[in-house]
């Protein structure tokens, strides 16, 4: 049923369905614990895919397997269309170049700069004259609302959701076509969330992103993901847009989607009866 | 006119230009792209109309967009009419986004004269800085230690026995080797020398006097500075970048008194009796060298040992240790609260504890070596 839905509604905004991350079969664990049981799971280009699942879940275990930070016990992982076990190694390393990965906590290089942070990817792996990367920094910095004046601070000198914002440039650094955010909104104030999720949702729009977004922030999840994915028990319970969320008679999805934190999110009033939300 | 491999051609007409783009915009090619583009706003210098025609460009990056942006901002600081002409629609919105930055103005330079003597300036105060942050502790520690003796409950028991523990017990063994090495090494240079003038039996008196008063504190000090100065400064330096300080502030607890107290206890503690340990290891190699390189029998080593050294000689040395455990710890747990924010900070002060509280003890012995010759012990 899942993968049903995941094919229906990859269609139904009227792209042509071209899958740039294939996860089939995708066994992790630890020691004893299985946390990502036979996972199958598809995210198509240019789309932003939310990625659900209670605390504990293993969202983000699957993330940082996609991007080879764990080891799989067994399964496929491909991108864009290279298998990232067994593929070439070049391929891969070339793969590697065009994703921008967001840690939960920023995870920005505390000796450097916020402009030598978001050069460093470019000074690694393109050769360009220092006055073009010192332009670019600036342009990425305004491309994530700030400006010039962070450019010299140090990590430790940024608030939460500046840390946040300079992750997502560092992670931008090389123009991806595919972005990896580990919870973006966490640790933000709602204004600064729903600025954050605007950001990506423009950042989406004028660079062709696809965007992988492991979230809890049930705003996101209505305002930007154009699809959501459940994972429950190690599984991708359900996968599809908002109504099929709403309209899912799995327990959890009922649990989390109708909730009354849920119904806020839809700007409902939380004592009316529970009922799928008409599509508008 | 476009031949696909050129990303940017212009052709003059008068004072009208025109600039065709082709292929990639794409970080890949911006190197290149940079050159062209640069090489065209120096060139074209008599144009008044420029029309940059982008329809041939088939992919188009934040690199690419910015180089146009570029483009196009030094021919209109110029006066020139520029207009951008079949660009792609979906680039509309990227071109937007960074037609709207500001770039940073560069910062003034600074007469390196002046930097040089700023630099000197900026080392003398972070020198006084340091001393005072020393004087600071000493005063904390002694107010947390008055607290502590109104009300011994407050003292945290465990965490002084465990402290006692890491820097104490599980020191022995590699300083007991240690000092062990450097009495050997002492007595065989000793016996070595003295011999060419038939004073072997000297050799005793020069290691029990040397052991005693100096070498043993000496020796184990620097090896406590950097085994556990170095560990107490990168741990509170840890617990200041993750805010843990902070979290034991806002609880109203004192981290001089839960966290500095304890381990400089175990220092002051734990030093006195490695010392004691040290020099016993030092006296024993010492006799040991003497006798199988030196062949002074092992009664006539003692004999003459306790001829050579009093109670006196052994005081000098350990009354010494405390004040040196002391040094140690305050500089260690100073320079530990002082990390800042980046990993880069915290190995900066670890190795400003380790090389501060080794200067300073050795400036200790000295000044204590004075002292004693003043009061003649």
């Amino acid at each position: 049923m899942a993968q049903e839905n995941g094919q229906m509604n990859g269609s139904a905004n009227g792209k042509a369905k071209d899958v740039i991350i294939e996860v089939r079969d995708v066994v992790v664990g630890f020691g004893s614990r299985v946390v990502l049981n036979h996972l199958d799971l598809d995210v198509y280009r240019g789309e932003i895919l939310g990625f659900v699942g209670g605390s504990g879940a293993g969202k983000s275990v699957l993330m940082r397997t996609i991007v080879g930070l764990l080891p799989k016990r067994s399964g496929l992982i491909k991108v864009l269309g290279v298998d990232m076990t067994n593929g070439p190694e070049a391929q891969r390393r070339a793969v590697e170049r065009r994703w921008g990965v967001l840690f939960q906590q920023g995870a920005l290089f505390s000796s450097l700069t916020v402009k030598e942070n978001i050069q460093f990817p470019m000074r690694e792996y393109l050769k360009l004259p220092q006055r073009l990367m010192d332009e670019m920094a600036v342009a990425k910095l305004e491309m994530v609302g700030l400006d010039a004046s962070a450019l010299d601070k140090f990590p430790s000198e940024l608030s939460g959701g500046m840390t946040k914002r300079v992750s997502l440039a560092r992670a931008l650094s090389l123009d991806p076509d595919i972005v990896f955010l580990d919870e973006p909104t966490s640790g933000l104030d709602p204004i600064g969330a729903g600025d954050f999720d605007s950001l990506i949702a423009t950042l989406q729009k004028t660079l062709g992103l696809t965007v992988f977004m492991v979230t809890h922030d049930l705003d996101s999840l209505h305002t930007v993901c154009d699809r959501i994915a459940v994972l429950v028990d190690g599984k991708v319970a359900v996968a599809g847009t908002m109504e099929t969320m709403l309209a899912s008679t799995h327990p959890w999805l009922r649990a989390y989607f109708h909730g009354k934190r849920s119904r806020g999110a839809q700007g409902l009033d939380t004592k009316a009866d529970v009922a799928p939300i008409p599509t508008p | 006119m476009v031949n696909g491999k050129t990303l940017l051609e212009g052709t003059a007409d008068g004072d009208r230009l025109r600039l065709a783009g082709s292929g990639a915009w794409t970080s890949a090619n911006a190197r290149q792209l940079e050159g062209l583009i640069d090489g065209a706003v120096r060139r074209y210098t008599a144009a008044k109309a420029v029309a940059i025609d982008m329809a041939h460009v088939d992919r188009l990056d934040t690199f690419g967009a910015w180089l146009l942006e570029r483009l196009v901002r030094a021919f209109s600081a110029r006066g020139a009419q520029t207009q951008v002409v079949g660009l792609r629609e979906d680039y509309r919105a990227l071109m937007d986004d960074l037609h709207a930055v500001k770039l940073a103005e560069p910062p003034a330079r600074r007469n390196p004269i002046i930097q040089g003597l700023a630099s000197v300036g900026i080392t003398i105060v972070g020198v006084g800085q340091s001393l005072m942050g020393i004087l600071n502790m000493l005063g904390a520690l002694a107010v947390a230690l008055l607290r502590v003796i109104a009300n011994p409950r407050r003292l945290r028991l465990t965490s002084t026995v465990h402290q006692l523990d890491n820097v104490g017990w599980r020191a022995v063994p590699i300083m007991l080797l240690i000092t062990f090495l450097v009495g050997c090494i002492i007595a065989q240079q000793g016996v070595f020398h003295f011999r060419k003038f038939g004073a072997d039996i000297y050799v005793v008196d020069m290691v029990g006097i040397l052991v005693l008063r100096e070498l043993g504190v000496l020796i184990v000090c620097i090896m406590v500075a950097g085994r556990s100065g170095s560990a107490y400064t990168a741990e509170l330096g840890a617990m200041k970048m993750r805010e843990e300080i902070d979290a034991l502030r806002t609880m109203g607890l004192d981290p001089i008194e839960v966290l500095v107290l304890p381990r400089i206890i175990a220092l002051i503690i734990g030093v006195p009796i490695l010392t004691f340990l040290g020099s016993m290891a030092a006296l024993y190699g010492g006799g040991l060298v003497c006798w199988l390189y030196g062949g002074i029998d092992p009664e006539i080593y003692l004999q003459r040992l306790k001829e050579a050294i009093d109670l006196k000689t052994f005081q000098v040395g350990m009354i010494k240790a405390p004040f040196m455990a002391l040094v140690v710890g305050a500089v260690a747990c100073v320079e530990g609260l002082s990390v800042k924010g980046s990993a880069e900070s915290l190995g900066l002060k670890t190795t400003a504890s380790v090389v501060e509280s080794i200067f300073l003890v050795i400036v200790l012995d000295g000044m204590f070596a004075i002292f004693f010759a003043s009061i003649g012990m």
